[in-house]
């Protein structure tokens, strides 16, 4: 199916685990949270390593809290925001599973979720584990500036989460994915890298109108639709234009990046960012929610700004994407 | 007294400047570096920013206006002694002083501590 | 919605900065700062500085002060306030050569600190520099 792809062996998250900073620590979901560096360090000497080790961490969880050996995973999907995907290649060295690096900017998420529910569907693997990791620092020097130059951030401007969040798929526990939709790279010609929310709302208003134009549900029969990092500018942008096209999501959507901070107290601006901000605000408060059986129905969309320094300063602009994951409790 | 007003009213007035074009253009810090220390030195070479400087004093030879001044100057300098040669080496030896101590602080303030998450 | 009035639509919703307030700061703070140059300056030619020595002196006060404050970390916290108020003083010129040495050093000392130093610096010096051999040639010919 070219938009839906209805899994009729669906996967359960049979197992998850969330890491997170010391900003998400201090935020609206600060105790949710399975585990957390109060100096974003992890006890490493640089970022890129504490990124890497804050995967190394929420994989062992995942598999500890689903009392699981290396050896009954079949596979291990992994992807984060930083060259080469470091932050996955160097902190799951130590996993005897075979693994695959994936990149989707903040989308990774919920295309490793995907790609692992199409692996399982297909009966190709039993059980794997998706996993996915942001880092401020590392993000920061890697995109931005150094973390002591001294700038101001816009109003629009996001702050990347410090989280990971790791995901057994297999056949037990009480949450499915039961569709999918992979996203169009979608650019709108936006180049501020202080308004990714603006870049990325097309490339989910894009897959959110293809699911509910071919879906057998609509917009009423889902508990949250949950966004990954649109953050206050996106999300206003998404809600209005979908509202336009005469898709009302305002009752049910809420955005990740909003979630994991409180914007006025923390000074996050537009909120958070990075595909550790969709991981750890599903594995640390949305699965616990659907298990829990507060949430039914959820649409779980990984929004990624494709984003390159490099091509930016040659006067390109962002592309987006942004992948869907229908889950059910 | 008066020194010390005027020195605060004119480089106040030139980070307001710079303040509007960051908020209202978008221009990136990095380019306003740039912008103002080249507009420094443009300023002193069609004899606009020297009044200036003896008018407000470290209020505008401590932006970095005052930079492409120093700069502007230095260049003036060398090529009233030395002639032509001058011309390339003067703007290095009049700004010597403060880039020197930058590097060399930037040197050892990476020696002596690591970068911070930010608050 | 094409881009381009996509691009608009962006635009015109966007939230600006609170210019008022960060002009306001931006005024105080760098004010300041040029003030207290201007203390230097006077102490300095009280010592018995030439007035070129005593600005060089000035400037070489203001970058170390700002580099102190940029590797204890509290530069780039007076800068989110201040903005343009610590960028445009020699003070921020300071803090764009040393944060990005501090920030590199996990990179180690040649292609981290010393490959790195003038990520945002080099282009100030470079245009800097360029327009003031431009500027002395003209002098040079027609001074």
């Amino acid at each position: 199916m070219r938009d839906i792809i209805k899994l009729e062996n669906a996967p359960r998250i049979s197992s998850y685990y969330s890491v997170v900073g010391s900003h998400e620590r201090n935020g609206p979901l600060g105790d949710r949270f399975d585990e957390f560096s109060l100096d974003d360090k992890f006890e490493k000497d640089s970022w890129e390593k504490s990124e890497s080790e804050m995967q190394r961490l929420a994989v062992v969880g995942a598999l500890k809290k689903g009392d699981l050996k290396d050896t009954d995973i079949d596979l291990l999907l992994a992807g984060d925001l930083l060259n080469q995907c470091v932050g996955s290649n160097y902190g799951l060295v130590d996993f005897d599973i075979p693994y695959v690096g994936l990149y989707g900017a903040c989308s990774t998420c919920a295309l490793g979720l995907a790609l692992g529910a199409l692996l399982y569907n297909s009966g190709s693997c039993k059980r794997l584990v998706s996993v996915t990791s942001s880092h401020f620092c590392a993000s920061e020097r890697q995109f931005r500036f150094p973390l002591e130059y001294g700038g101001q951030r816009t109003p629009t401007s996001q702050w990347t989460v410090t989280g990971s969040g790791a995901f057994v798929l297999g056949n037990e526990g009480k949450v499915s994915i039961k569709e999918i939709v992979f996203g169009k790279s979608v650019d709108m010609g936006i180049n501020d890298i202080n308004n990714m929310g603006a870049a990325m709302a097309p490339a989910c208003i894009d897959t959110i109108k293809r699911y509910f134009s071919n879906s057998d549900y609509s917009v009423e029969d889902f508990d949250l639709i949950a966004t990954g990092d649109l953050g206050y500018e996106g999300s206003k942008i998404l809600r209005d234009l979908l509202l336009s096209e005469g898709i009302d999501i305002r009752k049910s959507h809420d955005d990740c990046g909003l979630m994991i901070y409180d914007r006025k107290r923390q000074d996050k601006h537009a909120g958070g960012s990075g595909c550790g901000c969709s991981a750890s605000v599903l594995a640390g408060d949305i699965m616990k929610r659907l298990e829990a059986g507060e949430l039914k129905r959820v649409l779980f969309i990984g929004t990624g700004a494709l984003m390159s320094p490099l091509t930016l300063y040659q006067g390109g602009s962002i592309p987006a994407v942004a992948h869907l994951v229908h889950l059910e409790g | 007294m008066m020194n010390y007003l005027w020195a605060f009213l004119v480089g106040g007035a030139l980070c307001v400047i710079a303040q509007l074009l960051i908020d209202k253009t978008k221009m990136t810090p990095a380019r306003i570096l740039v912008t103002y220390v080249c507009a420094g030195v443009i300023l002193t070479a069609i004899g606009l920013y020297e009044p200036l400087v003896d008018f407000a004093g470290c209020g505008a030879t401590v932006p970095l206006t005052g930079f492409g001044y120093a700069i502007a100057k230095g260049v003036e300098r060398a090529v009233n002694e030395v002639g032509l040669l001058g011309v390339v080496t003067g703007g290095l030896t009049a700004t010597a002083g403060g880039i020197t101590v930058a590097i060399c602080l930037g040197f050892i303030m990476s020696l002596i501590f690591s970068s911070k998450p930010k608050d | 919605m094409n881009k381009e009035e996509y691009k608009e639509y962006v635009k015109r919703r966007a939230k600006r900065s609170s210019s008022f307030k960060n002009c306001v700061f931006a005024f105080l703070i760098g004010g300041f700062i040029c003030v207290i140059g201007q203390a230097l300056m006077e102490l300095y030619t009280r010592l018995g500085a030439t007035t070129q020595n005593a600005s060089t002196l000035v400037s070489i006060s203001l970058i170390s002060v700002a580099a102190l404050l940029t590797g204890l970390g509290l530069f780039d916290k007076i800068a989110k306030l201040a903005g343009a108020g610590t960028l445009v003083p020699i003070t921020g010129f300071s803090n764009a050569v040393v944060s990005p040495a501090i920030d590199t050093r996990s990179e180690g000392y040649i292609f981290g600190v010393g490959a790195k130093i003038f990520t945002i610096a080099g282009p100030v010096i470079l245009y800097g520099i360029f327009t003031g051999v431009i500027y002395g040639i003209i002098y040079y010919l027609f001074g």
